[in-house]
């Protein structure tokens, strides 16, 4: 077994060396720019990213024609929000989204509400999901968006996206789909679940970085103003050079994710579970963040009381995993996502993320639990919290000094 | 197979993708994790930046790396116009790039004023013209270094000298020209400049803006307050370490390559002219890019001469690349006077890093006959 | 979280955890910080007849800084008195662990712990 293990699926995934192997020679032999129409080489490459945006359209049951591509869920996300809000800003000027969104929903919101729209910041229920009676309820005459993500990011909680669909459609609202979480990894229709927008990216799905892409609905057509100008490539709504081996990769990634999801998902589901039980088997107090039901195969998110979650990606660090502590954050604040689930402070600093993927194997699982189990231990023994516990105080009664 | 279309892509170099290779390979976290992999991909990262800033003579936090050359671009002017809550006005010479032309005109319906420098006959930015146009509310200059369908080189230090004085940023997009002339972006001080890696052997998808330390740049993509804040997005860690590596290459081959392509550049356009002598080329009295040469060709229409040369096994261009597929005579040249019916004639030879003199002189060879061809001599 | 090697050595062999009895007489506890902030230090220390401390103990819940913070203090509290132990500064413990900028409040709150042990031991005195 190689060590470390890499257990953090949900921050960037290795790249498929058979993606790889799909991209390699667009690199250097086949080098052409997909816009020179006139001669060879930029022939080939418009070949090349023509089979790629199928390939991303046929895993959304999408039109190829509805495939923009970006630099990545970032771009993705700024363009679809962006876009749309400044388009249809005559229309109304009201954004709704939950608040558990990635940054880079939020901050796009954010700064459109320095541009004079108005932003409802739906909150979750205590399991991640949103509350659809309170989504209906949020839609006003002015809404003209309402942008809900697949899969979240730290939790892995799944939107019920049909439904919102539904709901928006009724309520002649467009959906935009973060689903960079969830591209390859749950099955996506933008038919069934009358999805406008969605995000994706490269990196998340073993493709690789610096691409990713936006699928803009056109029956009925859904218009955006572009960020990024200039050139008019990607009928206009996203301008500058297609990088064709970052293309190549993509549409690789998401044909590999659309023939193997259904029993990659049966594995990983089987993976989590044997950790799960490994470790809820030999220790106390921990919490699982988040619904387990409505949930990326691939996350586990975990609260072990009374140990921070920092000095325990240390006990464990043969382990790559991520923590919502605020100690591994430049902010000091712990997970504003495990915050918006009622998560106490004090256990959002104890959560560790496991995200399992297309090459975690058994072993690792097994040695991973072990591991924890093992560092959980040892930490206990070091927390003043945990010996309380054991001499039966409740924290929780206790005033404590300083809040920095 | 002879590829004269590097101002249109220049294909990646073989020891810059080995480079890459690690970062699709073993390296494959994300640069914002705290562990082990994380960290490794943190690291390739920051030594990029550190020695594209080390060969700009710039600080490392003056790197913003973008998508591309066009991100870079609208990252610069839609940094400053935000940053003036999109009032004031924008100057822009007649010839820049179109990612700086449409741009532009976006923040114009925003309310931003905009303000087009004529560029002479030789389609040289006209000095007296930018003094005139600059006005008390003026928040940034855009001209080009070079020109990519002319190559025509702008006199950018005399530029930057007028901005400076009047204490306006200056934006030089050096996509084109990057790796082929000198780019002293404090001698010069510079506000802004853009780049472009898969212009000179680097790997398409990732560019950079360089940022002069003081100014601000309000952010085109936000999210996870990657790259200071000023581009969000997860690092495209390969294309970042692709882009220092030609980076360096290119401009440590840079004085040998630019003496080779001047002196190739002059037989190809000399043989050219002497065996037809209606050929003209465009900014031929200014100074040019030792790579890039635009011809015309009385009477030839240029898009048929490139297909007919594909069919011959060599690349070159009928005008810029991101014009996806048009026909229209080329507007660069329209800004120099060109007769419309004369600039649908233009083809443009770029030379590149792999370029070889045999090639060069295959091809001129080809591009006479090519053109005798459709002239029916 | 790319640590320095004093850091892991703390974290990985802290020195002297566990508890001294709260209620002796000779013992002074320290409990600093808050779960909701990530971290709480219980420093405790035991003084002999002479005044000098004899024995340092802790726990600590928080991040790896914390703990080699409240490892290191035991370490350079045994053998001092009060007024040389008062005197240890959270500067002397972020250097000699090397913190970085973010980690420096892991330092302050070892300071504050001996401050409150101390205070603790007097107040027993009286």
């Amino acid at each position: 077994m190689k060590k470390p293990i890499y257990m953090d699926y949900q921050a960037t995934t290795p790249m498929d060396p058979r993606v790889l192997a799909e991209m390699l020679p667009w690199f250097v032999e086949k080098f052409g720019n997909p816009a020179s129409r006139s001669h060879a080489y930029g022939w080939e490459a418009e070949q090349a990213v023509e089979k790629a945006r199928t390939q991303v359209a046929t895993l959304l049951n999408a039109d190829p024609r509805e495939i923009v591509f970006t630099s990545g869920a970032t771009e993705s996300n700024n363009l679809a929000i962006q876009g749309v809000a400044r388009f249809y800003q005559d229309k109304g000027r009201h954004i709704i989204t939950p608040v558990t969104e990635h940054k880079a929903v939020l901050d796009t919101c954010r700064n459109l509400e320095a541009e004079g729209f108005t932003v409802t910041y739906l909150p979750v229920k205590e399991d991640g999901l949103v509350d659809l009676q309170q989504l209906a309820e949020a839609i006003t005459a002015e809404t003209i968006l309402v942008s809900v993500m697949a899969g979240n990011n730290e939790i892995g909680v799944v939107q019920p996206l049909e439904e919102i669909g539904r709901l928006c459609r009724q309520k002649k609202v467009l959906f935009h789909c973060d689903a960079a979480q969830g591209v390859g990894k749950i099955a996506l229709d933008v038919e069934a679940m009358q999805i406008d927008l969605l995000s994706i990216s490269g990196h998340k799905i073993y493709g690789p970085k610096g691409v990713g892409a936006l699928y803009v609905r056109r029956r009925p057509r859904v218009r955006l103003k572009p960020i990024i100008h200039g050139g008019g490539h990607e009928r206009g709504m996203r301008s500058g050079t297609l990088p064709t081996p970052l293309l190549v990769g993509l549409g690789s990634a998401c044909a590999l994710a659309g023939e193997e999801m259904q029993a990659e998902n049966q594995r990983l589901l089987s993976l989590r579970q044997r950790l799960l039980d490994g470790i809820l088997s030999r220790l106390t107090h921990v919490h699982v963040n988040g619904s387990l039901q409505h949930r990326l195969a691939g996350n586990l998110n975990l609260s072990f009381g009374f140990v921070e979650g920092e000095s325990m990606m240390m006990a464990i660090k043969d382990v790559a995993v991520s923590s919502g502590s605020a100690c591994t954050s430049a902010s000091l604040e712990p997970s504003y996502v495990l915050r918006a689930l009622g998560v106490s402070e004090e256990q959002a600093h104890t959560s560790i993320r496991f995200g399992l993927g297309r090459f975690t194997t058994i072993e690792e699982i097994d040695f991973t639990a072990n591991l924890v189990v093992e560092a959980v231990n040892r930490l206990r023994e070091m927390s003043p919290l945990w010996e309380m516990v054991q001499d039966g105080i409740d924290i929780a009664s206790i005033q404590w000094a300083s809040h920095h | 197979m002879i590829y004269l279309d590097h101002n249109a892509s220049s294909p990646l170099r073989p020891e810059v993708l080995q480079g890459m290779i690690p970062y699709f390979g073993e390296r494959y976290g994300n640069p914002s994790s705290v562990h082990a992999a994380g960290r490794a991909c943190r690291q390739g990262v920051d030594e990029a930046r550190r020695r594209l800033a080390e060969q700009l003579a710039v600080h490392e936090s003056q790197i913003i790396f973008t998508s591309g050359g066009t991100e870079a671009n609208n990252l610069a002017l839609y940094g400053q116009a935000a940053r003036h809550l999109f009032q004031g006005h924008i100057l822009l010479s007649a010839v820049e790039h179109p990612s700086v032309l449409q741009c532009a005109e976006r923040l114009r319906r925003h309310g931003i004023e905009l303000g087009r420098i004529p560029v002479d006959s030789a389609g040289v930015v006209q000095l007296d013209e930018l003094q005139a146009q600059l006005r008390s509310n003026t928040i940034l200059v855009a001209v080009m270094q070079a020109n990519n369908e002319t190559g025509v080189v702008q006199p950018v230090e005399a530029i930057a000298r007028i901005c400076r004085l009047r204490g306006i940023p200056l934006l030089c997009d050096a996509v084109q020209s990057f790796a082929k002339m000198e780019i002293p972006f404090n001698d010069w001080q510079l506000s802004l400049l853009s780049l472009s890696a898969h212009k000179f052997g680097g790997p398409k998808g990732i560019g950079a803006l360089v940022v002069d330390k003081p100014l601000a740049v309000e952010p085109l993509l936000s999210g996870g307050g990657q790259e200071r804040g000023r581009r969000s997005g997860t690092e495209n860690v390969p294309g970042i370490v692709g882009f220092a590596l030609a980076a360096a290459l290119a401009g440590a081959e840079r004085p040998q390559r630019v003496r080779q392509w001047q002196e190739w550049q002059k037989q190809c356009e000399q043989r050219l002219q002497e065996a037809i002598p209606e050929i003209q080329i465009a900014g031929q009295a200014a100074e040019r890019l030792a790579n890039t040469t635009a011809l015309l060709i009385p009477g030839v229409h240029g898009e048929t001469l490139v297909m007919s040369l594909d069919l011959e096994g060599i690349a070159i261009s009928s005008g810029s690349a991101c014009a996806s597929g048009r026909s229209r005579p080329s507007s660069v040249l329209l800004e120099m006077g060109f007769d419309p019916e004369l600039a649908t004639s233009m083809v443009r030879i770029s030379m590149g890093w792999n370029t070889t003199e045999e090639e060069m002189e295959r091809f001129t060879e080809s591009l006479i006959k090519g053109i005798k061809r459709l002239l029916h001599w | 979280m790319a640590y320095n090697d004093k850091v892991l050595d703390h974290y990985e062999n802290p020195r002297n955890v566990g508890s001294l009895d709260k209620n002796d007489p000779s013992v002074g506890t320290g409990m600093v910080g808050a779960p909701a902030c990530g971290d709480v230090m219980k420093l405790q220390i035991r003084v002999d007849e002479q005044g000098i401390i004899a024995d340092a103990k802790f726990k600590t819940f928080g991040c790896g800084s914390a703990i080699a913070s409240s490892s290191l203090v035991t370490e350079w509290l045994k053998g001092k008195n009060l007024d040389e132990a008062l005197a240890i500064k959270n500067q002397q413990i972020a250097d000699e662990l090397a913190l970085p900028p973010v980690k420096i409040h892991c330092s302050v709150l070892a300071e504050d712990a001996i401050k409150t042990a101390i205070s603790d031991y007097r107040s027993k005195q009286k």
